[in-house]
C-alpha cells in the first residue's frame, strides 16, 4: 500500500470497477493524443484512434452499456438475466411497430412514443422472466433462454416485412461543449438515447451505492435471508429490478431501431445481449466498470468497420467480424481474473415457513 | 400443559410478561416442529431455552420473530395479542434476534449491515455518517467496540456477533433472542458475551438464550425452559438444577456426559505434516506453516475458533486443496498434493467431511449409491465397463445394518434421511473399509444426541483398533471428551499441542484467542 | 430392477411422460390463442400441420428426416445437463461438424465408401468435439462460464463456416477454401463425393437416409454410458454435487471437459449426418437453428436419452408439418417457433403446468430431477 497516490488510485479503480475501465480510459487518452497532434497524419493511427473510430465506438457501446446496466439491475438483486438478448430484440420490435403505426405523427412525438413502447415491451419481458424465476422456480438460465427463443419466434411471426419506419433520432449538439476539439464531436454531438445511456450509467451507480433502494437491492442479491430477517420483501425487490432491467434492455432495442438503424431486421441484436452480459461481468457488476467494458467491446466492433472502410482485404472480413465475439471470450476467460458475482444469484429464495 | 408458572407474583395484569407465547403449534410437511408450546418472558430476565439439535428451538424463535407463521397459537407482547406477518412487525414491537448463522451481508460494511431495512435517508441519499455515530454510541454504552466502516467478511466471528447484537439494539429491541450464540466463541469470549448479556439485563432488556450447552445455562440463566421433540417438557431453576437432570430432561433418557475410553497406546507416527502453507478460495493465506504428527492408536483433536485454517488443513491432507509449501506424509509416503483418490487408496485414509451436504453425499442419490461414492469403480461394484447394481445394493444392506442407518430402504434418496442418519451413512461408508488414518471434521455437527453418542463410540473404537485419528471440531467439549492430545489452531498455525491431561478449558481458550502459552 | 418390477417401471415411465405431454398440450393451446389473437385459424393450422407431418408417405418422410438432427442435438444438450453444464453451443458445434464432414467428403476421391463415409462422419464428430471442448476447457481452467463462451463460439463458428465457402468479394477478397468454383457468386461447397454420402433408405422423393439408425444407436449408447458405466456415475456425480465428486476422488475437471467434448461430438455428428445424408454440401444457410432447438428437445425429453428420442420426434413432426401448414392455412410457419418456445417454458417450469391443469404439488422425486445449471455456483 506504499504506492504513490496515482498508482494507488488506479489500483482502487481496478479492484472496484475491473480492468476494462482502465483499458477504456487508456484508449480514450490515446485517441485524444493522436487527434491533437501530428500523429493523426499516420494512416494506421487514424484508423485505430481517429475521431471516426471513436464515433463508431460510442454508437456500438450504447446498446452494450444499456444491456449491461440491465444485467446489473437484475443480477445485483439475485436474478441472472441471460435473456437480455431477447428483451432487447423484443424491445426493438416493439419500438419498430410503434414507430410504423405512428409514422403520421410529428416525428419527435412518434419517436418518443416508440421509445416508451420499446421500454414497456422490454419491461414486460423482464417481468415474465421474474415470474418464471421466482413464482415458478424455473432455473434462471433456462428461463432466460425461454425469453430469447420466445422473442426470436414472436418477432419473426409478427414481423410485417412491408412495414417501414419513417425517420429516426438525429444528433443534438450541446452548445458550447460540442465545440471542444476531439471530445466535443465524439461525446457532445449525439442523438438523445446516447446521452440518456451515459446519464443512466451515473444514475444507476448513485442508485446502487447511495440510496435505500440500492442498499436493499444489493443485500437481496448477496444474502436474501439477511434482508428477509430485517423485514425486506426479497421477491418484491427482485420483481421490480428485473422489470426495470427489462426496460433498459428494451431501451437498448429502441436505440437500435430508432437511433442507429432506423428499421427492424430479424435477429438484429446479433448477440449484443450476450456481449452486454460479458461487459457486466468484465465490469465487476458496476455501472462504470460496465461502461468501460462496453466501450472496449464497442471498440472492437468499430474497428471492424474502420478496417473495412480502410480497405483492409488481406484478412478475410469474416475474421474481422469475429473480433467482438473472440474478444468477449478472451475477456470472460483470461482478462477478468477473479470476479465475484452477487452471492445469491441464481437461487430461488423461499422462507422455510412459507407454503 | 405440563409446566407451572414459576413464581406467583407474575400473574397479574400490571406486570404481565414482556413476551408470551400461547399454545404455539407449527407443522411442516410431514413434521410437527412445535406442539402446543407455552412460554413467558419477563422484563429484565434471561430465559434459557434448552434442547438438543432438532428439538424445535429455532422454529419457535423464528415464529416469535415473525419469520414463520404458527399453525396454531398466539403471541402476546406486553399483554396484547399480536400478529406478525414479517420480521418487520416483530422488529417494530421491539423484538430483535441474533441468528445462529449470522444474517450479515459479508461484502458490506458494518454501517450498511446495521441500517439495512431501517435506513437513515436524507434527500434520497443514505446518511452513513449519522448511522456510524449512532453505532458508536451504542457500542460505547454496551461495551461492544466495533469499527463501523469495517467490511463484515474481514471481521472475526466474535466481532460479527457484536454487529448482530448492535443491529438489534439499533432497532431499539427490548427483547433479544440469541440463537446458539456461544457455538462460535472461545471460552473467554463466551464470558465476554455473558457480561454483555448481564449489562443488557441490568438495563431492563429481556433475553431468550437458546443453547444445548448445559454448563452455560446454569451459569447465566434466570430461568430454564426445556424443549424436546417440539414439546415443552418442563422448566427448571438454575439454582437447584444439575447438569445431569437437565440432560435427562433434554434427551428424555439418562445420558452419559463423558465418553468412556481407555488410555491411548500410541504407536508409530502415521500422519506427518511439515510446515504446510495454503490459501483460501479468496486468495488469502489460510495456513502459515502447520506442522503436526498423529500416531497410530491416538486421537489428536484440533481446537480453534472456526475460520482459523482448520477447514483448509483438512482439505490439504485429503488432497482437496493444494498446499503451496510444506509436505504431507502418510505412513512415511509423501502425499503432498496427490490426487484425492491416491491419498484414499494408498494412504488408507478416510475422511468424514465437515459439511456432509456439501461434500459428503449426493442428496439425489440413493443410500446405496452414496455408500459407494468413493469405491464405485472398484470390483465388485464395477467390473470393466459396467456397474453391478446387485453388488452395490447388497453392500448397502450390510452397512446400513452394521451402522444403524435408519432408512426405509437402500433405494431411498440420501436427502430424505434425517441429519443424524445422513451422518451415520457417511460414517458407515468411511468406517466400513480397512483404514489406517481417520480425518474427522465436525463429525457430530447438528445431529441428535443418540447419533452423537454412536459416532463418538465408533471413533474411539477405531482408535483402539490402532487407527490414527485427527479430529477437528468447533465444539471444545467434543475435543476435550475424545482427544488424547489437543492441538490448538490460531491464525493458520498450530499454536500449541498439549497432552489431554494438561489441557484445561481456560488454557485452550486463551490459545484459541491467540494468546501464546509463554506470554 | 427393470426386469424384476415391470409394472413399477411402467408406472415410472408414465409418470415421467406426464409433465412433458401436458406441456406440449399447453403449448399447442397457447399457440392457438396466439393465432386467434392475430386473426388466424388455429384449427386449420393444426390440421395442416398434422397433414404435413403424417398425412402421407412424404409427410412421414419429412418428419423422420427432421427428427434425425433433433435427436443428436437434443442428446448433446441432455448429456451436458447431466453434468450441470448448459450447452447452448450445439448450434456452433453442428456447423463446425458440417464443415469438417464436408471437407473430408469433397476430398479423397477414389476412397471406397466403407472408408470414406465413416471418415467423413468421424471428421464431423471431431470438429464438434473440438468446438465443444473449448468451453469445457475454459470453464475448468479460467472459470469462464460455458453459457457465454458457447454462445460466442456459435457466432464464431458461423463466421468461420461462412468464410470456408465464401465466394470472394467485389473488393478483391479471396474466396474460401471449400468454395465451389463453379457456383459463381453463390457461397457453397461442391457436392460431397458419392463415396461419402449416406445411402438412402428411401430415395427421392422421400429422401430418408440411414442416418436415423445412427441417431438411434447414439441414443442407446448415451443411455448406456450415463446410467450403466462408472464413467456415467462420475458424470452424474459431478452434475449433482461437484464438491462431493472431488471428495470422492473423481477428476472433476477431466469429466467436465470430456462431457463438453462428447456433447460437441454429438452435435457435430448431427451436422455431419445432415450434410452427408441430406444436403450433400454445405452452405451458410444450413446453419444451426437445429442446435438451439436441441435445448428444448433435451428439456422436453427430461434430459433422458429415450425421452429425447420422443421429444425429437415431436419436434420433427412440428417442423415437418410447418410448411404444409403455412401453405394450407396461411398461418406463418414462424408460429412453430413460438410453440416450441412455449413448450420449453412449460416443460422447464412444471409448476406452470400444475397451475394450468390444477394438479397437486410435485413429489420430492420430481423436485430432485428438475434441471438446473451451475451459474456462479462454484
Amino acid at each position: 500500500m506504499k504506492n504513490s497516490p496515482p498508482v494507488a488510485v488506479l489500483q482502487r479503480i481496478r479492484s472496484r470497477y475491473g480492468t476494462a475501465l482502465l483499458v477504456a480510459l487508456a484508449l480514450v487518452v490515446m485517441s485524444i493524443i493522436v487527434n491533437m497532434t501530428p500523429l493523426k497524419e499516420q494512416t494506421w493511427l487514424r484508423v485505430l484512434f481517429g475521431v471516426s473510430a471513436l464515433n463508431f465506438t460510442l454508437r456500438a457501446t450504447v446498446p452494450l452499456v444499456l444491456g449491461a446496466l440491465s444485467g446489473i439491475l437484475c443480477e445485483r438483486s439475485g436474478i441472472i438475466n441471460i435473456g437480455i438478448e431477447g428483451m432487447m430484440l423484443a424491445g426493438a420490435f416493439g419500438g419498430f411497430v410503434a414507430k410504423t403505426s405512428t409514422n403520421h405523427w410529428p416525428l419527435v412525438a412518434s419517436l418518443v412514443f416508440s421509445v416508451v413502447v420499446a421500454m414497456a415491451i422490454g419491461g414486460l419481458m423482464g417481468a415474465i422472466h421474474a415470474l418464471f424465476s421466482i413464482r415458478f422456480r424455473m432455473d434462471q438460465i433456462i428461463s432466460g433462454t425461454v425469453i430469447i427463443i420466445l422473442a426470436l419466434g414472436a418477432t419473426s411471426y409478427l414481423y410485417n416485412r412491408d412495414a417501414i419506419a419513417e425517420g429516426k433520432f438525429s444528433s443534438i449538439p450541446i452548445p458550447g461543449l460540442a465545440q471542444i476539439p476531439v471530445v466535443g464531436p465524439v461525446l457532445f454531438d449525439n442523438p438523445p438515447i446516447t446521452y440518456l445511456a451515459l446519464i443512466l450509467v451515473v444514475v444507476v451507480h448513485v442508485g446502487l451505492f447511495y440510496t435505500r433502494w440500492g442498499l436493499r437491492t444489493r443485500a437481496v442479491g448477496e444474502h436474501p435471508r439477511a434482508a428477509d430477517t430485517v423485514g425486506i420483501n426479497v421477491n418484491l425487490y427482485r420483481y421490480v429490478n428485473t422489470t426495470l432491467g427489462g426496460m433498459l434492455a428494451g431501451l437498448a432495442g429502441a436505440f437500435l431501431v430508432l437511433e442507429a438503424v432506423g428499421q427492424f431486421q430479424e435477429g438484429m441484436t446479433a448477440g449484443r445481449g450476450f456481449i452486454s452480459l460479458a461487459a457486466m461481468i468484465f465490469g465487476n457488476w458496476t455501472p462504470f466498470g460496465a461502461l468501460g467494458a462496453a466501450t472496449l467491446f464497442g471498440y472492437t466492433q468499430a474497428l471492424q468497420n474502420e478496417l473495412l472502410l480502410a480497405g483492409v482485404t488481406q484478412v478475410p472480413r469474416q475474421f474481422i467480424s469475429m473480433l467482438p465475439y473472440v474478444v468477449t471470450i478472451v475477456a470472460v476467460s483470461g482478462l477478468v481474473g477473479r470476479v465475484r458475482p452477487p452471492a445469491a444469484e441464481g437461487k430461488v429464495y423461499e422462507t422455510e415457513g412459507s407454503e | 400443559m405440563t409446566q407451572s408458572q414459576p413464581s406467583p407474583n407474575d400473574r397479574h395484569e400490571p406486570d404481565s410478561p414482556k413476551l408470551e407465547a400461547q399454545g404455539i403449534t407449527k407443522l411442516f410437511p410431514g413434521v410437527v416442529a412445535n406442539k402446543e408450546i407455552d412460554l413467558a418472558l419477563h422484563k429484565g430476565e434471561i430465559l434459557a431455552l434448552l434442547g438438543e439439535n432438532g428439538a424445535g428451538k429455532s422454529t419457535l424463535m423464528n415464529i416469535i420473530y415473525g419469520l414463520y407463521q404458527p399453525t396454531e397459537g398466539q403471541i402476546l407482547v406486553d399483554g396484547n395479542v399480536v400478529e406478525f406477518h414479517s420480521p418487520r412487525d416483530a422488529i417494530d414491537l421491539g423484538i430483535g434476534m441474533v441468528h445462529q448463522h449470522f444474517q450479515l451481508v459479508p461484502v458490506m460494511s458494518v454501517v450498511d449491515n446495521i441500517m439495512l431495512g431501517s435506513e437513515s435517508v436524507d434527500r434520497g441519499l443514505l446518511n452513513r455518517e449519522r448511522v456510524a455515530a449512532q453505532i458508536q454510541e451504542l457500542a460505547d454504552r454496551y461495551n461492544m467496540p466495533v469499527d463501523p466502516n469495517a467490511i463484515i467478511e474481514d471481521l472475526p466471528v466474535g466481532v460479527q456477533q457484536r454487529v448482530e447484537i448492535l443491529k438489534a439494539l439499533y432497532r431499539n429491541a427490548d427483547i433479544l433472542i440469541l440463537d446458539e450464540p456461544t457455538s462460535v466463541l472461545t471460552p473467554q469470549e463466551i464470558e465476554g458475551l455473558f457480561a454483555v448479556m448481564e449489562l443488557l439485563r441490568s438495563q431492563g432488556k429481556s433475553i431468550i438464550f437458546i443453547t444445548h450447552k448445559l454448563k452455560e445455562v446454569l451459569r447465566i440463566a434466570d430461568r430454564i425452559a426445556v424443549l424436546r421433540r417440539g414439546e415443552m417438557v418442563g422448566e427448571a431453576d438454575p439454582k437447584t438444577a444439575s447438569q445431569e437432570n437437565l440432560a435427562t430432561l433434554m434427551v428424555g433418557r439418562k445420558v452419559t456426559l463423558e465418553v468412556e475410553k481407555e488410555p491411548a497406546s500410541a504407536g508409530d507416527v502415521l500422519l506427518e505434516l511439515r510446515a504446510i502453507e495454503a490459501f483460501t478460495d479468496r486468495g488469502e493465506q489460510a495456513l502459515r506453516g502447520v506442522s503436526l504428527d498423529v500416531c497410530a492408536g491416538e486421537i489428536v483433536g484440533v481446537a480453534g475458533v472456526q475460520g482459523n485454517g482448520q477447514t483448509e488443513l483438512v482439505e490439504v491432507i485429503t488432497g482437496l486443496r493444494p498446499a503451496t509449501a510444506g509436505s504431507v506424509l502418510i505412513n512415511g509416503r509423501n502425499m503432498t498434493n496427490a490426487p484425492p483418490r491416491r491419498i484414499t487408496e494408498e494412504g488408507a485414509i478416510c475422511h468424514v467431511p465437515e459439511d456432509r451436504h456439501m461434500y459428503g453425499m449426493v442428496g439425489a442419490y440413493s443410500v446405496a449409491d452414496n455408500l459407494v461414492l468413493n469405491s464405485y469403480y472398484k470390483p465388485p461394484f464395477s467390473s470393466g465397463l459396467t456397474m453391478n447394481q446387485a453388488e452395490i445394493a447388497q453392500h448397502a444392506e450390510e452397512l446400513v445394518a452394521r451402522f444403524d442407518v435408519r432408512t426405509p430402504s437402500v433405494n431411498t434418496s440420501g436427502a430424505s434421511l434425517s441429519g443424524g442418519n445422513q451422518q451415520k451413512m457417511v460414517v458407515a461408508r468411511e468406517f466400513g473399509r480397512p483404514i489406517s488414518l481417520l480425518v474427522a471434521a465436525q463429525p457430530t455437527r447438528g445431529i441428535d444426541v443418540g447419533s452423537i453418542e454412536f459416532i463418538h463410540s465408533q471413533i474411539v473404537a477405531k482408535r483402539d483398533e490402532g487407527v490414527a485419528v485427527l479430529l477437528v471440531s468447533n465444539e471444545l467439549d467434543e475435543i476435550m471428551a475424545l482427544s488424547d492430545r489437543i492441538a490448538v489452531m490460531f491464525h493458520g498455525q498450530i499454536s500449541a499441542v498439549l497432552p489431554r491431561s494438561d489441557a484445561t478449558r481456560e488454557k485452550i481458550g486463551l490459545l484459541m484467542a491467540g494468546v501464546r502459552a509463554d506470554d | 430392477m427393470a426386469t424384476a418390477f415391470p409394472i413399477a417401471s411402467l408406472q415410472r415411465v408414465l409418470r415421467a411422460l406426464f409433465i412433458p405431454a401436458l406441456a406440449l398440450l399447453a403449448a399447442l393451446l397457447a399457440g392457438a390463442i396466439v393465432m386467434i389473437l392475430s386473426g388466424d385459424d388455429p384449427l386449420a393450422a393444426y390440421s395442416g400441420l398434422f397433414q404435413g407431418a403424417f398425412g402421407d408417405g412424404k409427410g412421414w418422410a419429412r418428419t423422420i428426416r427432421k427428427t434425425v438432427p433433433f435427436i443428436l442435438t437434443g442428446l448433446s444438450v441432455a448429456l451436458a445437463f447431466k453434468v450441470s453444464l448448459f450447452n447452448i453451443g450445439a448450434s456452433g458445434q453442428f456447423v463446425i461438424g458440417s464443415v469438417f464432414a464436408v471437407a473430408v467428403g469433397v476430398n479423397f476421391e477414389g476412397l471406397p465408401a466403407f472408408i470414406h463415409l465413416p471418415l467423413a462422419l468421424i471428421a464431423g464428430i471431431v470438429g464438434g468435439m473440438l468446438w465443444g471442448a473449448i468451453p469445457g476447457f475454459l470453464k475448468v481452467y479460467t472459470g469462464a462460464h460455458e453459457v457465454i463462451v458457447t454462445i460466442m463460439l456459435n457466432y464464431v463458428a458461423s463466421l468461420f463456416a461462412g468464410w470456408t465457402v465464401y465466394a470472394g468479394g467485389t473488393q478483391g477478397q479471396t474466396p474460401g477454401p471449400l468454395w465451389d468454383r463453379t457456383a459463381g457468386a453463390i457461397s457453397e461447397t461442391q457436392d460431397v463425393l458419392a463415396s461419402a454420402q449416406i445411402p438412402w433408405l428411401f430415395g427421392p422423393p422421400y429422401r430418408v437416409h440411414y442416418g436415423i439408425f445412427i441417431a438411434l444407436a447414439a441414443a442407446i449408447l448415451i443411455w448406456w454410458l450415463i446410467f450403466k458405466t462408472p464413467l456415467g456415475f462420475e458424470m452424474r456425480t459431478v452434475g449433482h454435487n461437484m464438491r462431493a465428486a472431488s471428495y470422492a476422488g473423481i477428476r472433476v475437471n477431466f469429466t467436465i471437459i470430456l462431457t463438453m467434448a462428447l456433447a460437441g461430438g454429438l452435435a457435430g455428428l448431427a451436422g455431419g449426418i445432415e450434410t452427408l445424408g441430406l444436403n450433400h454440401k454445405f452452405a451458410p444457410e444450413f446453419g444451426g437453428a437445429v442446435g438451439f432447438d436441441g435445448i428444448t428437445v433435451a428439456l422436453l425429453g427430461q434430459t433422458h436419452p429415450f425421452g429425447v428420442l420422443l421429444a425429437a420426434f415431436m419436434f420433427g413432426a412440428l417442423d415437418g408439418g410447418a410448411a404444409t401448414m403455412q401453405f394450407e392455412s396461411g398461418v406463418p410457419a414462424d408460429i412453430i417457433q413460438i410453440i416450441q418456445a412455449l413448450v420449453l417454458a412449460f416443460v422447464a417450469a412444471p409448476l406452470i403446468i400444475r397451475m394450468i391443469f390444477r394438479l397437486r404439488q410435485q413429489t420430492q422425486e420430481e423436485a430432485a430431477s428438475a434441471v438446473s445449471t451451475s451459474w456462479g455456483g462454484s
